[in-house]
């Protein structure tokens, strides 16, 4: 790297050292100095808080009482006696299965459908695209309109079916049903796409060898497509897991008034996170503490669920090997 | 000119493999203008509440085409004095933070990405995996600690406090890392360094340059991002000094619901994003499905 460490012509030689040496500098330096801000700002706003939640899910912190006392895993013990938070966490497991299971299968066939020779290719995949640009404020805000009991353009059109005006705000699963369809429309594109990006990745000899074994397009598709996307497929589920079991924006949104974060009159769509965000910011307590159990509560819950995809998903593979 | 050049030469690995495909019958034509209509439905039904009054939205049958009422509905929702939030200063507030932050973390990446790409230091690898470690970290989950910290620094309120802790990416200096090592030789590095360039100097008048069509992709998405969050800004902001985001869901907490003024609110604050996705959208699938194929 520094090739002007070789000896010099004398005449030149201070100039030359002054160079060679801002050189060695700038050669060993310049790259911890161009990684440093990443890694500054993870360290600050990312890593710093992780950790201090541990210690502040410890304490009985509010936001109005700054002097805190240590009080062990008292927290804890009282998040597993609290039957609000239990019915955070039946929500948030329920909506997100009935959001991603449809929502995957759904990217899977659009990709199906978009990997083919197309015309307008583009014209089609920004379209599929077209919900993930709208932000989840946006998407929640437009369906809860649609969703409406009175006036929703939903129950309208279910009653051209017959079906009379459901309040969907109001029922438990209802609600759940509503809020995964805001959470399908808007992601199902997006991992059609990674799908799709996948798909194009998949060696056309496999297909002929499907062919010449006489797999039709169906059979060719669940044994080909499929089991070559597993990696893409365990991706989409992880994520969706860690993203699905944070739900907050949907079900906060939907609620008349806003306020409570408390997801409906009898919490029928409180999530983990609006439970933890009632607890810190919406209602009177400001309990910093207790939240930040809740945190830790989540974190632990994403990483068994993410966990036990793994094992289901890998398991599907050698069923259909 | 740079982004024509990388289309070319991703365009024909990517063609042969579409040999393969057949002709799409209609049914896929059909059940894909079913789903663009699906797509495109609730914001264009956005847009019909927007353009009628309150009245318009309890008929019945329901009205399904824009009416005339959009700039009055305009004109309440930036009329401070009829609405419950500041909605001009919210969308200066997201258009400075948003700005920011893709500035930023395009620069920011660039820079670590050329690190981790071209030059040689100790712990290299450890530290690039480090950096894809980040990106498994929940950080969502530390928002109370957070939230602490930023009234310790006087920042709860203020917009340093939704823009520092997004400076910088584990996937934007990812990205940026995978196009500089696949994208940029090493002689047009050295080159460089013998005419006399510094480090900085290489990235400056290399590596700069040379990653425009990556950063542009990256600067899409982390402006979509940015423009979009909802959660941190609302904890950490509130009413008072909104993003458009915090902004619109606090036209939608009053006592009525005012679904003409919301969904005009909502049509105004997805408006930018959707006119960026029509002029540049086929850059950002690209950037999606690169990021897929790699990830």
């Amino acid at each position: 790297m520094s090739e002007h460490t070789a000896v010099e012509p004398s005449v030149v030689r201070p100039r030359r050292r002054l160079r060679s040496r801002l050189q060695r500098v700038d050669s060993t330096a310049s790259p911890y100095l161009y990684i440093s801000p990443f890694f500054v700002l993870f360290g600050i706003f990312g890593l710093f808080p992780l950790g201090y939640t541990a210690w502040v899910a410890l304490t009985d912190r509010t936001l109005l009482n700054p002097d805190t006392h240590f009080v062990g895993l008292l927290n804890f013990t009282n998040l597993i006696h609290d039957s609000y938070f239990w019915n955070a966490v039946e929500n948030t497991l329920g909506i997100w299965l009935i959001a991603t299971v449809p929502q995957l299968l759904i990217a899977l066939w659009l990709a199906h459908l978009l990997n083919t020779k197309l015309r307008a290719r583009t014209f089609f995949r920004m379209a599929v695209l077209l919900p993930q640009v709208t932000s989840l404020v946006a998407v929640a805000l437009i369906f809860t309109q649609l969703f409406s009991r009175q006036y929703g353009l939903v129950n309208y059109g279910l009653g051209a079916f017959g079906v009379s005006h459901i309040d969907w705000e109001s029922g438990r699963l209802s609600s759940w049903i509503a809020l995964s369809v805001m959470v399908t429309w808007r992601w199902a594109g997006y991992n059609a796409l990674i799908y799709l990006a996948a798909m194009q990745g998949i060696p056309e000899e496999l297909y002929e060898a499907a062919a010449i074994d006489g797999a039709k397009s169906w059979k060719q598709f669940r044994h080909v497509t499929v089991p070559m996307l597993r990696p893409t497929i365990i991706f989409t589920v992880i994520v969706s897991t860690i993203g699905g079991l944070q739900l907050f924006t949907e079900p906060y949104l939907f609620e008349p008034l806003k306020q409570g974060a408390t997801g409906g009159s009898a919490r029928q769509y409180q999530t983990v996170v609006m439970y933890l965000y009632e607890k810190a910011f919406a209602g009177t307590q400001f309990d910093f503490g207790y939240a930040a159990a809740i945190g830790w509560a989540l974190f632990l819950l994403i990483g068994v669920i993410a966990f036990v995809n793994l094992l289901i998903v890998r398991r599907i593979r050698s069923v259909e090997h | 000119m740079a982004s024509v050049a990388h289309a070319e030469r991703t365009r024909p690995r990517r063609r042969p493999l579409s040999r393969r495909l057949g002709a799409p019958g209609p049914f896929t034509y059909i059940f894909l203008i079913i789903v663009a209509i699906v797509s495109a439905f609730p914001l264009y039904w956005s847009l019909v509440v927007a353009s009628h009054d309150n009245s318009a939205v309890s008929a019945y049958p329901p009205v399904l085409t824009p009416g005339h009422e959009l700039f009055h509905n305009l004109g309440r929702l930036f009329n401070s004095g009829e609405v419950n939030v500041d909605f001009w200063r919210a969308l200066i507030n997201s258009t400075i933070v948003a700005s920011t932050v893709t500035v930023a973390v395009v620069f920011f990446s660039a820079l670590a990405g050329f690190a981790f790409a071209k030059l040689r230091f100790r712990g290299r690898k450890l530290l690039f995996v480090a950096v894809i470690a980040t990106m498994l970290v929940p950080v969502q989950l530390g928002v109370i600690p957070l939230y602490i910290e930023m009234i310790h620094l006087g920042w709860a309120n203020h917009l340093q406090a939704v823009i520092a802790p997004n400076l910088a990416t584990a996937f934007g200096v990812f990205l940026m890392r995978q196009y500089i090592v696949g994208s940029v030789p090493d002689e047009l590095i050295d080159a460089a360094r013998v005419d006399g360039c510094y480090t900085f100097g290489v990235f400056w008048h290399v590596i700069l340059p040379a990653v425009r069509p990556v950063a542009a992709v990256l600067g899409l998405l982390t402006f979509m991002t940015t423009w979009n969050d909802f959660f941190w800004p609302l904890v950490v902001l509130g009413p008072r000094n909104p993003t458009v985001q915090v902004a619109v869901s606090t036209l939608s907490s009053g006592y009525v619901e005012d679904y003409a003024l919301v969904l005009t609110g909502t049509f105004v604050s997805i408006l930018p994003l959707l006119v960026v996705f029509l002029v540049l959208g086929r850059h950002i699938i690209s950037g999606i499905m690169r990021g897929a194929v790699k990830g």
